[in-house]
């Protein structure tokens, strides 16, 4: 099972609590069919509307319904922006953002449907949790928990992902050790696997977080040395401000891999993508290698 | 059913010179007067005692620069301090340019970015149905120029397409719409299945007649026609 169809699944289970409201703009509302047969007025399709469908989401938040908002994730992010800034933040409410479509997911469909800035938007709110699953066996427990929470989330699911499921609340993981000092690589949701190849035989520690927000600082500056490395499936840089800010008392460098700001004006498969953003695991060795190798003195 | 006394125009005027503090006022302050009055005096079930019951009456003001009537009107009816009115904008005022429901009690909505009133009303409208309460209502007051707004158009389709049957928009028509409304703004919600009512914007009694006027299977829209300037 892909993870929209866990998304899904568990959402219609989330739907049990007559407090939760599904609201879509027509993507997934066949998915959601059997849903909305069960829960008459708690599954809300406004059809393709997405300024309504977040609008509505407040407005739901507002009586004290727990939101559950899902579209693509252009047109739930950065279509209805003006909406998730004033219709939730500003009114004082939360709901539950989740998304497909990340970053170049649908890569032949073209740039009307790739949202790279996804979580660096969202990342100009305050207090929002943010959870990009790197596996769909992660989806179940992640969407439990923002619809438990009092709190905005946006759950953002991909069809790319990793061999094997980490659950866990999002603290730091280290999945690879390289000892005290050693570089640290931080790799968010999707990118672990490809990750830990591309530093296989370097002596990296890996470590892995599926909440880039609330990020996990305590744990980066228990497992930080000098060098960091950030690898995000989104765009590049995104959670640089929060690694910079949280290291800001020491010496370090900083190096900030994801997908890059340049329209590719190119279609192709997510793979292809990696490789023309330089995340698959020969592109992510070429930036690492040349972070960490001291720069030559000048002839 | 009624639940406030009547509002003295004399008084409501004082309140409103409070909040004006000499500056100037334009026509969107003066022409929504009325269609509050009638509003928070006969139509809608708030007092500041059940500014919480979740089976309260909504009102939402969508158009947020009409807020100094809305303020005058909520001192009126005692949901907040008349002394507050005196500093609004000010840098201790809790009552700004535009209305913030964290700041300011019995407002339902924060708005002055035009064209969410009525998006959020509808989400409201479906939390009340979905939660089974069936006699709260929502009103949601929008200006003809902010119509402009697309957002305004999806709601409107929307609400009409599903018979949402809980929810009055009520618009302030003082035509102030750049490119106006051929036909009349009412024809954009009854081609969507809307009841409406287009009355005169000053005349209390067609006000009221108008806002009382709704079916319960069908969205009702209230335009309020204000064009002599003031």
């Amino acid at each position: 099972m892909s993870m929209r169809d866990v998304f899904v699944t568990t959402a219609e289970e989330v739907l049990a609590d007559p407090r939760t409201t599904v609201v879509l703009a027509d993507i997934s509302a066949a998915a959601f069919a059997p849903a909305a047969a069960r829960y008459p007025g708690r599954v809300v399709n406004v059809g393709i509307r997405e300024q309504l469908m977040v609008g509505v989401a407040g407005g739901l938040a507002l009586t004290g319904q727990r939101p559950i908002v899902h579209s693509y994730a252009p047109f739930l992010v950065e279509r209805a922006y003006e909406q998730i800034k004033l219709d939730l933040d500003h009114q004082g409410v939360g709901a539950v953002l989740a998304s497909v479509g990340a970053s170049y997911d649908r890569a032949a469909a073209g740039r009307t449907h790739l949202a790279p800035a996804d979580v660096a938007l969202i990342d100009t709110l305050r207090d929002w949790t943010v959870y990009v699953p790197g596996h769909p066996d992660e989806v179940p427990g992640l969407l439990r928990d923002a619809v438990c929470g009092e709190g905005s989330a946006y759950l953002r699911l991909s069809t790319q992902t990793n061999a094997r499921a980490y659950p866990g609340s999002g603290d730091l993981r280290v999945l690879r050790n390289a000892g005290p000092g050693a570089p640290l690589l931080v790799a968010v949701g999707p990118v672990l696997d490809t990750a830990l190849a591309a530093v296989a035989d370097r002596p990296v520690t890996v470590a892995w977080t599926h909440r880039p927000r609330p990020f996990d600082t305590a744990g980066l500056r228990a497992l930080a040395g000098t060098e960091v490395i950030l690898v995000e499936p989104y765009l590049a840089g995104t959670s640089a401000r929060v690694v910079g800010a949280a290291l800001a008392d020491r010496p370090h460098r900083l190096l900030s891999l994801g997908v890059g700001r340049s329209e590719l004006r190119r279609y192709g498969t997510p793979e292809d993508h990696d490789r023309w953003h330089g995340l698959d695991a020969a592109g992510l060795r070429r930036s690492v290698d040349a972070f960490l190798t001291p720069a030559r003195a000048a002839a | 059913m009624t639940t406030t006394t009547a509002t003295e125009p004399a008084v409501l005027r004082a309140l409103l010179d409070r909040v004006r503090a000499g500056r100037e006022f334009g026509a969107n302050v003066y022409s929504t007067l009325d269609v509050l009055q009638v509003l928070y005096d006969r139509v809608l079930r708030i007092t500041p005692a059940t500014l919480d019951d979740p089976d309260r009456d909504r009102f939402l003001l969508s158009k947020g620069h009409a807020v100094a009537g809305y303020y005058a009107l909520l001192a009126a009816k005692g949901f907040i301090p008349v002394a507050w009115l005196d500093d609004q904008g000010g840098p201790e005022s809790r009552l700004g340019d535009h209305p913030d429901r964290l700041l300011v009690p019995g407002v339902e909505i924060g708005s002055g970015s035009l064209g969410h009133g009525l998006g959020l009303g509808v989400g409201t409208a479906l939390g009340l149905r979905a939660q089974g309460r069936t006699g709260p209502r929502v009103y949601v007051l929008l200006g003809d120029a902010e119509l402009d707004e697309g957002s305004n158009h999806e709601a409107i389709a929307y609400a009409g397409a599903t018979g949402l049957g809980n929810l009055t928009a009520i618009v302030l028509d003082n035509r102030s719409a750049s490119h106006g409304w051929p036909g009349g703004a009412a024809s954009r919600f009854t081609v969507n299945g809307w009841t409406a009512a287009t009355v005169d914007g000053r005349d209390h009694e067609a006000l009221h007649t108008a806002l009382t006027g709704h079916h319960h299977h069908r969205p009702h829209v209230v335009v309020a026609v204000v064009t002599d300037g003031e």
